[in-house]
């Protein structure tokens, strides 16, 4: 139990620490990072609360496609590091009104109320298995909303490969079509020709 | 509380028995790989260290640790170094899922499959890292070039790994492989043929092997990432790199071909003949093949045009993918056999273990 509670602390100090550091960090490719610390510690988390399939899937798509995309995007744009700096200060108003907001927002759903209730996390046995239930519960209660949501992303992901920008008629580009189904008599013809001189 | 401590030493220890071993492949991995294409390209290959060149990787190894290390000053330091530890440990990581044998495995978990694309999709922080703190044009070019590859085959990685567990039912990698016994036709290579197929390109170009080496790109753009790295940091990502090779071939014995199980299975005398065999030597059998695999189609394919690899990931192998997953799920519907029939597809976790 010991152990538990000390892997808990070290973890929930670690999604604490790289939050303000996304925040407070001057370069933006740092603050991704750290946002992508924060996203791993709190996987941790969840890890040691039995949810493995949340966890792991937190991993996956966040930490393995979400940033990584955004990483490229912010490595390639250069952000200049001053401007997040002259801009903090310039949208505080605007900031703290929404922070204000979140945080009623957030006192509203979680009340104190519900802090002190929570004692130990319930411990499921060797048996169990998060993937499992979740699946159950996906499968019979929530089944047409979840078949719903995927035929959906489906769709966007077709749409997505084929919507390739149109291009104008006149504008030149590479035939990949054309190009891999040249083959070698379409561009080089061997002739054979006499000598010209007796030797 | 001591028997925490003991649980974490225990562990520990069998860590070290899986890593010292998987470093020492991934050593004599870089001699196999120059002394094959040595032979293909009608070379010797190396010979001078040792007898047969057999001490060469302990040769370069002690060159490479012992070489000055570069930080080019504009660079950005810390990331700079952590950038090749990222690159090796996911590649570490992921073995402690890996079944060896029945019940040899470091932690046998119900989503050791998920386990496995998550930690594998952390490879290419890595390689973006390195390629950004370096400071280098290239490098970056690299770096963004491994990106956008890296997410787009993971996809259809991800998809082939949905038709593995459609197929068996389970995210667990043990009973995975338990669901492909009774032989050579049992096992998934067969229903998942196209999946198989998508898989192994996939996993060619997550490794950034050639012919999807485009992140190293040597004709191109130098070394790519890790053109301005020198010494140990250098071979660090030259390990992660051979040890992401090992990984991709073990999963691809373990998901498609059967992992330990011995290919003779219910074949009169020669499952006989070949029952002293350890389900380990099966599993090295198969991943060595697919090394070899890698290793020859380095050796026989030219580069990849980068548009042209974001042509096949997306509109030739994703499409694949959904199409074989429709069929497979028409074909475990039917229960189709003697893969899916109605005993084996009702067979569950606790069958296995109880």
């Amino acid at each position: 139990m010991l152990l538990e509670t000390i892997f808990f602390y070290l973890f929930a100090a670690g999604v604490v620490l790289s939050a303000v550091g996304v925040v407070f960090l001057r370069n933006p490719v740092h603050s991704a990072l750290s946002l992508v610390l924060a996203f791993v510690f709190s996987a941790c988390l969840w890890l040691m609360l039995q949810a493995e399939f949340l966890a792991l899937i937190l991993i996956l798509v966040y930490v393995g496609a979400v940033m990584t995309l955004f990483l490229f995007v912010v490595m390639t744009i250069n952000l200049d590091a001053d401007i997040k700096k002259q801009t903090f200060v310039h949208y505080l108003p605007f900031g703290l009104l929404l922070m204000a907001l979140l945080a009623a927002l957030l006192l509203f759903v979680l009340k104190p109320a519900h802090f002190l209730s929570i004692g130990q996390p319930i411990i499921q046995d060797q048996d169990y298995s998060n993937v499992q239930v979740l699946g159950k519960v996906l499968y019979t209660h929530y089944v047409y909303p979840f078949e719903l949501a995927a035929v959906l992303l489906l769709v966007a992901i077709v749409a997505a490969i084929s919507l390739n920008p149109r291009q104008p008629s006149n504008k030149k580009t590479q035939n990949t079509e054309k190009q891999l189904y040249i083959k070698r008599a379409d561009r080089v013809r061997l002739l054979s020709m006499p000598t010209e001189k007796k030797p | 509380m001591i028997h925490d401590i003991f649980i974490l030493i225990y562990t520990l220890i069998k860590v070290v028995l899986i890593t010292l071993p998987l470093l020492l492949f991934v050593a004599y991995l870089t001699y196999l790989e120059r002394k094959i294409i040595g032979y293909i390209q009608g070379r010797i290959g190396p010979n001078r260290v040792g007898i047969y060149g057999l001490a060469q990787p302990f040769a370069d190894f002690f060159k490479l640790l012992t070489k000055e290390l570069i930080i080019p000053t504009a660079s950005n330091r810390y990331l700079f170094l952590i950038a090749p530890v990222l690159a090796l440990v996911p590649a570490l990581a992921a073995w402690a899922v890996i079944p060896f044998s029945e019940g040899l495995v470091l932690s046998n978990i119900n989503a050791g499959l998920l386990y496995l694309f998550a930690i594998s999709s952390l490879g290419v922080y890595g390689i973006l890292i390195a390629g950004w703190a370096s400071n280098s044009k290239y490098a970056l070019l690299g770096a963004m070039r491994s990106a956008a590859q890296t997410i787009s085959y993971e996809i259809a990685m991800g998809f082939a790994f949905v038709g593995v567990l459609m197929a068996s039912g389970t995210l667990n990698l043990q009973d995975i492989v338990l669901h492909q016994q009774g032989g050579i036709l049992h096992w998934f290579w067969i229903p998942l043929l196209p999946l198989f197929f998508v898989y192994w390109v996939s996993a060619v170009a997550e490794t950034n092997r050639a012919p999807f080496d485009v992140a190293e790109g040597e004709s191109e753009i130098v070394a790519g990432f890790h053109v301005e790295y020198s010494g140990m940091t250098f071979a660090i990502f030259f390990m992660a790199e051979y040890a992401n090779m090992i990984l991709v071939s073990a999963i691809a014995a373990l998901l498609f071909l059967g992992g330990w199980l011995s290919p003779f299975e219910n074949i009169p005398v020669l499952d006989a003949w070949f029952d002293w065999v350890p389900g380990f030597a099966w599993l090295l059998l198969k991943t060595s093949g697919f090394l070899f695999l890698l290793i020859w189609l380095r050796a026989t394919f030219p580069r990849y045009r980068y548009d042209q690899i974001m042509r096949l990931g997306w509109k030739v192998l994703i499409p694949i993918t959904i199409l074989w997953i429709v069929v497979l799920g028409f074909s475990i519907e039917s229960h189709l056999g003697p893969w899916f029939t109605e005993e084996r597809m009702a067979i569950t976790h606790d069958t296995f273990v109880g």
